[in-house]
């Protein structure tokens, strides 16, 4: 039957192929017949000079594995955001229900943590204020969410139960609500580019745009306006990739050039501390962003036990403990809390070959050595006396070590170099996390850095190996 | 004016004149020769010697200049001779230049040669000049201005040597016929200047 099938597809494909060669009516969309063609079947090319080197593993099959690494960390996104949003408004609700006793009004209650319009919402006024002023729009999931029967008062079987499977399906759908729209976006920005650029300048449509468009949504925050998604990705596919001629030409990862272009130009909307969850007004730093302000006296496990943040007069506790941002129950980007998610990414990438163990392992070197020298140092800095188990599992360092320093084309190509290349990513990010006042955050600096240095990392080790081998034939 | 400065200060000072403020990608200058001389690695070694040897030497002396003859009241109180400082630190740039290459042609020739045409080409180089104007505008002293000289000369060193080594990975690039040569070459400055980002702040 799958044969047959698989026969059907085949011939479909060879009727149509005449149209899209040089002649053919539909000559100029060459590119995406080509892509799709060898995207469902292996291409049936021979290698045309002498040499013959060549491996099952092409190009797009190796870009679908990095999808497929990158499978636990978008489920996690999707719990996670979901799970951190319920949470909050659970936790918000029963907070005002035992204040205001037998005076507690639900409906009140979801108007002031925006759940639901105000009462007025109905009338035409209403939109004339939100597009006259600048209130923003009522949230389009809530009603969505209420549909499926959210029962926002709960509050009591959130805490300490991350991952149990009575929320699974809340929580990922409400995450789904916030990861997919991004996701579609940075996919139909980067996809975009991708096809005119493939089509102008007759390159093939390389799946590596799925990787930055699937990697792109992960390192932002959940409630990142889709404008400014498609304007990085955009960014990232352009400048960062197809000026230099598409995949693999590049010198900067697409992804994090995307990131810092958003970061840079777009500050309020993806750092600081009101950001972090997609809970409309709710502010509460992150476990990074509370340990870089002064005066946390060095103490970090009881800094981090005593974060909380605050929405609609509410105060909410939020205490962070190590197994808890290990496993992601934390704020930040989507995707970038559970270390333990990258942990799968990484085996997958590392049992397929295509993620380099050196460069991760150079990071993680890097990283802990500098930090532990640092929290050595007696500081006022909370940041600066995390030892290196913490640095591992807070913020993306995981994320951006499994998935963006391994990036094949934009890290060093030299085994000593890969080792040289993530020990620079590791210490560059405990340099810009702790003393660097103006990042709470320094694992996307510090890959972009690295990826500047990576050529000249490479340039010498092949120099040193070309001396060493003159000095072994002199001898 | 011989202060001398904390070892902590030493390191901040030159951390910062070398990659927060760096000449070449924060500040753009001295762009001629970092685009004309940054097409291999090798040349942009040579080249990036040259400009910390040069500037922690120019940067210290102009101080001195400034301090004993330009500085208003340097002389007799009521002298103020700053205007000439422009053509006077242009002058002495152009001055040690000449000096140091004949001192390096006399005693180590293989240097010599290995620098070429690029010791001529650093006196017209306005991250030098640069280098000494920025002194006068933050008026650090003699030690201050000696760190300055060598940190800021290692950061534009350091940024041609990694342009150069990026811009020799991109030979293998397939770069749109339009934005060939220079263009790119911009475009890939611009990228690194947002890579160097990371130091902002320090």
């Amino acid at each position: 039957m799958l044969k047959w099938i698989g026969k059907f597809i085949r011939g479909q494909h060879d009727y149509v192929e005449r149209w899209f060669h040089k002649g053919g009516k539909l000559e100029r969309l060459y590119p995406l017949y080509e892509a799709h063609d060898t995207f469902l079947f292996t291409p049936g090319e021979t290698t045309k000079g002498s040499t013959h080197v060549r491996d099952a593993i092409d190009l797009k099959r190796m870009m679908t594995v990095v999808v497929v690494a990158l499978i636990p960390c978008v489920f996690m996104a999707l719990y996670n955001t979901g799970f951190q949003a319920n949470l909050i408004y659970a936790t918000a609700i029963k907070q005002m229900q035992e204040k205001q006793g037998d005076s507690f009004d639900l409906e009140a209650a979801k108007v002031a943590l925006k759940i639901s319009p105000p009462a007025d919402a109905t009338t035409n006024d209403y939109l004339l204020r939100v597009f006259t002023s600048n209130e923003k729009l009522p949230n389009w999931r809530m009603p969505i969410l209420e549909w499926f029967d959210y029962d926002w008062t709960d509050a009591g079987t959130f805490r300490g139960n991350f991952l149990s499977p009575t929320h699974l399906g809340k929580s990922l759908l409400h995450g789904a609500l916030y990861f997919f729209p991004i996701w579609f976006v940075g996919l139909a920005a980067g996809g975009l580019c991708e096809a005119f650029f493939a089509m102008i300048r007759r390159h093939e449509i390389n799946e590596g745009f799925l990787v930055t468009s699937s990697l792109l949504p992960l390192t932002l925050p959940a409630d990142m306006p889709l404008w400014q998604v498609a304007l990085g990705m955009i960014f990232g596919v352009v400048v960062g990739k197809e000026v230099f001629g598409g995949t693999g030409k590049n010198f900067l990862n697409p992804a994090l050039t995307a990131r810092a272009f958003l970061y840079f130009n777009n500050a309020p909307f993806i750092s600081g501390d009101n950001v972090w969850t997609s809970v409309d007004g709710y502010s509460g730093a992150t476990g990074l962003g509370a340990l870089a302000i002064k005066g946390t006296g060095g103490k970090v496990t009881e800094t981090l036990a005593g974060l909380q943040g605050s929405v609609a007069g509410q105060e909410i506790a939020q205490p962070l403990t190590w197994w808890d941002a290990f496993i992601g129950n934390m704020h930040g980007s989507m995707g970038e809390t559970s270390t333990l998610a990258c942990l799968l990414g990484a085996i997958v990438l590392i049992a397929s070959g295509i993620g380099s163990w050196r460069i991760m392992a150079g990071c993680v070197i890097g990283m802990a050595g500098f930090s532990f020298m640092l929290s050595q140092v007696p500081s006022d800095l909370g940041i600066s006396s995390a030892t290196p188990e913490w640095h591992l599992v807070l913020g993306g360092f995981a994320f951006g070590t499994v998935f963006m320093a391994t990036d094949p084309v934009s890290a060093s190509m030299t085994e000593a170099g890969k080792w040289a290349y993530g020990i620079l990513i590791g210490f560059m990010t405990v340099l810009v996390r702790a003393l660097n006042p103006g990042y709470a955050e320094g694992i996307m600096l510090a890959i972009l850095f690295a990826n500047c240095c990576a050529p000249f990392i490479d340039y010498c080790v092949v120099q040193a190996n070309i001396k060493r081998r003159l000095a072994r034939n002199a001898a | 004016m011989l202060d001398l400065i904390s070892a902590e200060d030493a390191f901040r000072l030159f951390l910062k004149s070398a990659f927060v403020e760096n000449l070449a990608l924060v500040f753009f200058l001295g762009m001629c020769t970092f685009i004309a001389i940054s097409k291999n690695v090798k040349s942009a070694v040579g080249l990036a010697i040259a400009v910390v040897a040069v500037q922690a030497i120019t940067v210290p002396a102009n101080n001195l200049i400034d301090y004993f003859l330009l500085r208003p009241g340097a002389i007799s109180d009521d002298i103020d001779l700053s205007f000439l400082r422009l053509i006077s630190f242009i002058g002495v740039i152009a001055a040690i230049v000449q000096i140091l290459e004949m001192v390096l042609e006399k005693y180590v020739p293989a240097l010599f040669n290995e620098l070429g045409i690029f010791l001529p080409l650093i006196t017209v180089n306005c991250a030098i000049l640069g280098g000494s104007l920025f002194m006068i505008e933050r008026s650090y002293n003699f030690v201050e201005s000696t760190i300055y000289g060598i940190g800021s000369g290692f950061g534009w060193g350091l940024a041609i040597v990694l342009l150069a080594a990026i811009r020799e990975k991109l030979k293998y690039s397939d770069v749109p016929p339009g934005l060939r040569g220079l263009g790119i070459t911009f475009v890939t400055i611009g990228l690194i200047a947002l890579g160097f980002l990371a130091f902002s702040g320090i």
